[in-house]
């Protein structure tokens, strides 16, 4: 299903798709409209979007319960939702296009291990730390935390998969595996130490959730997420002429070192907030990036751009659904994702199974 | 105007690959490097290119490569790599723009003119990875192509470095690439080629630069270079050199047994 038809019209270079990505871009923006108004008026209790427009509309002041679901839980929640699931699909596809494969993602080579451990870190000895500087970072030493353990991670794991400029496809998935076995152990050493509040924080956070989502927390998070999100477009020119190898990317004038310092950062800060303030949501950054592929190419000038649009639509739909399936209990929405995107993973493998050079 | 190295030595790990290699390349001309495999032609290559760290000084039209950004140098010289891997579906187009981009100039036009130069009218929509082997190459070039189109300017001549160029071509398709070498070289730029093809390097190159064991064994004109003791030594095996009437040198093997 390769979605490329000769586009026969004069004028335009055949093969030249960016055209066909700019209206998908377009098509992603208003769908992702439409679906975060939804995604408002979306919940268990009885508070109604549209009651709340006419009374605005009408000049009259909101009943307090409308208000407090819609202005303190849901709008935080989708906001939330478009940050971190933007961040998910881009870290996927900036990592994808770094490590030139498909199946990079900082979910299964244990990038997300590395920002939980942080985060845990953060979670349970924060209350250790000197009070100047828990206070310096405040609500930011979460993310801040998650951040500096995705990027020692990534750093680790693009320093063992690479060598002589070439990066290993195998050494990096094993590399992966390794590090975030050796992660996830470090985190189980320091949840031993938790109390019953952070355990009971932890959990909840542990299984990837939008359900904890409030002001405070998206504050401390968004500002990090948006830098890399607005970034990553800078990355593109390198990505794409990484494809063609280090070495041809530094013969067309790319600063190969550079990029590659860039995108590790990137890929860590977009990973690490949204580990943070959302724990551990899988497969966003996979299965996003490599639909858009097939859609409208691999070119990362728009394929940076658009997976954020449909990363932040998937999460956002994902989280109706987690809202919906048990109501008005919910499920965590990294179920969700991880038994959307799973057999999705196994079916790009399939698909590549001849390609990889493993 | 020159391509100028002086005195290369390269090293991998402990072991010397390149032992002091000093060769000359003139703007105008098709310099080939030629030589047995393992004897440091692309090695010279890649420290010709800037690629490879090296001992020793290397001039672009005068200046020290290592004191040029990777953007002026990029403006200034393409390299056609010997393996052309392509990591995810790009499309012809939009390999061959990845060289356009490296000109720091909007010019689309190149795209459909370079890959007409290489033989490959038409391709521009197809997916590069599901071309041969040779297309593959041949849009590789198209590449390097778009991004030094002009072969001389103000600032002076532009430089193809091609690793290989007609390695999996076929025989007509070799002399396409050969002659657009050639007419490169004659419109003012510098080529400079690794080729195992010694009767096709005679054909159109202006100098031969013959290595062995990481030195220069000889360099000069192909009449110079292409003689039966030079190869023979270079290559280890009996090689006769014949003079065509019409066509040049032709290099045979001695004898079959």
């Amino acid at each position: 299903m390769v979605a490329l038809s000769p586009d026969l019209r004069p004028g335009r270079l055949q093969g030249d798709r960016s055209h066909r990505a700019r209206r998908l871009g377009l098509f992603l923006a208003l769908l992702l409209a439409v679906v975060a108004v939804v995604s408002l008026g979306w919940g268990a209790s009885g508070t109604s979007l549209a009651r709340a427009v006419s009374d605005l509309l009408a000049g009259r002041e909101l009943a307090v319960q409308d208000r407090v679901v819609l202005m303190d839980i849901r709008l935080p929640r989708v906001l939330m939702g478009i940050f971190v699931g933007a961040s998910l699909a881009v870290s996927g596809a900036v990592m994808q296009g770094l490590f030139r494969n498909p199946l990079a993602d900082p979910g299964i080579v244990g990038v997300s291990s590395g920002a939980s451990l942080g985060a845990i870190l953060a979670i349970v000895l924060g209350s250790t730390l000197p009070a100047g500087i828990a206070a310096f970072f405040g609500w930011y030493l979460v993310p801040v935390a998650a951040f500096a353990g995705g990027w020692l991670t990534t750093m680790a794991l693009y320093r063992i998969a690479t060598r002589r400029g070439r990066t290993s496809v195998a050494t990096m998935l094993l590399a992966g595996i390794a590090l975030g076995a050796i992660m996830a152990a470090l985190s189980g050493l320091v949840i031993l130490r938790a109390n019953d509040r952070e355990l009971r924080d932890l959990t909840f956070w542990g299984l990837g959730s939008l359900a904890g989502a409030n002001w405070p927390k998206l504050l401390a998070g968004a500002p990090i997420m948006a830098l890399a999100l607005l970034y990553a477009p800078w990355l593109a020119r390198g990505l794409n002429a990484l494809a063609l190898g280090e070495a041809a990317a530094g013969h067309v004038g790319i600063r190969v070192q550079k990029v590659k310092n860039r995108a590790i950062l990137t890929v860590a800060a977009a990973t690490g907030a949204a580990v943070a303030v959302s724990g551990g949501i899988g497969f966003v950054g996979i299965v996003v990036p490599h639909l858009l592929r097939l859609a409208s190419g691999p070119d990362h000038r728009w394929l940076l751009v658009n997976s954020a649009l449909l990363g932040a639509v998937t999460l956002l739909l994902a989280d109706m659904v987690s809202r919906t399936v048990i109501a008005p209990a919910e499920l965590p929405i990294g179920i969700v994702t991880a038994v959307m995107g799973g057999p999705f993973f196994l079916w790009i493998l399939l698909r590549n199974r001849g390609g990889l050079d493993l | 105007m020159s391509l100028i190295a002086t005195d290369i030595r390269v090293s991998l790990g402990r072991k010397e690959i390149l032992h002091g290699v000093s060769v000359e390349a003139r703007a105008g001309e098709i310099t080939a490097i030629v030589g047995p495999n393992g004897s440091g032609k692309t090695t010279l290559m890649r420290s010709l290119t800037g690629e490879l760290a090296c001992r020793g000084a290397i001039t672009l039209n005068g200046r020290d490569i290592a004191a040029l950004s990777p953007e002026a140098l990029a403006r200034r010289r393409g390299v056609l790599p010997q393996a052309a891997a392509l990591s995810f579906p790009f499309t012809v187009a939009e390999v061959v723009r990845i060289g356009v981009e490296a000109r720091g100039e909007r010019a689309e036009a190149l795209v459909p003119a370079a890959l007409a130069a290489v033989d490959l009218p038409g391709f521009s929509g197809r997916l590069y990875q599901e071309l041969s082997g040779g297309e593959q190459q041949r849009v590789q070039l198209a590449r390097v192509l778009a991004q030094v189109w002009q072969p001389l300017d103000a600032e002076g001549p532009r430089w193809l470095m091609l690793d290989e160029p007609v390695s999996s071509l076929d025989i007509a398709h070799q002399l396409t690439v050969m002659r657009l070498a050639a007419g490169y070289a004659r419109a003012g730029g510098g080529v400079v080629a690794v080729m195992h093809d010694l009767n096709l390097t005679a054909l159109f190159a202006q100098k031969l630069v013959l290595m062995s064991g990481g030195c220069v064994l000889c360099q000069g004109r192909a009449d110079e270079v292409l003689t039966d003791e030079a190869l023979s030594s270079a290559y280890g095996c009996r090689l006769r050199v014949n003079a065509v009437p019409d066509s040049g040198i032709w290099v045979l093997p001695h004898a079959a047994a």
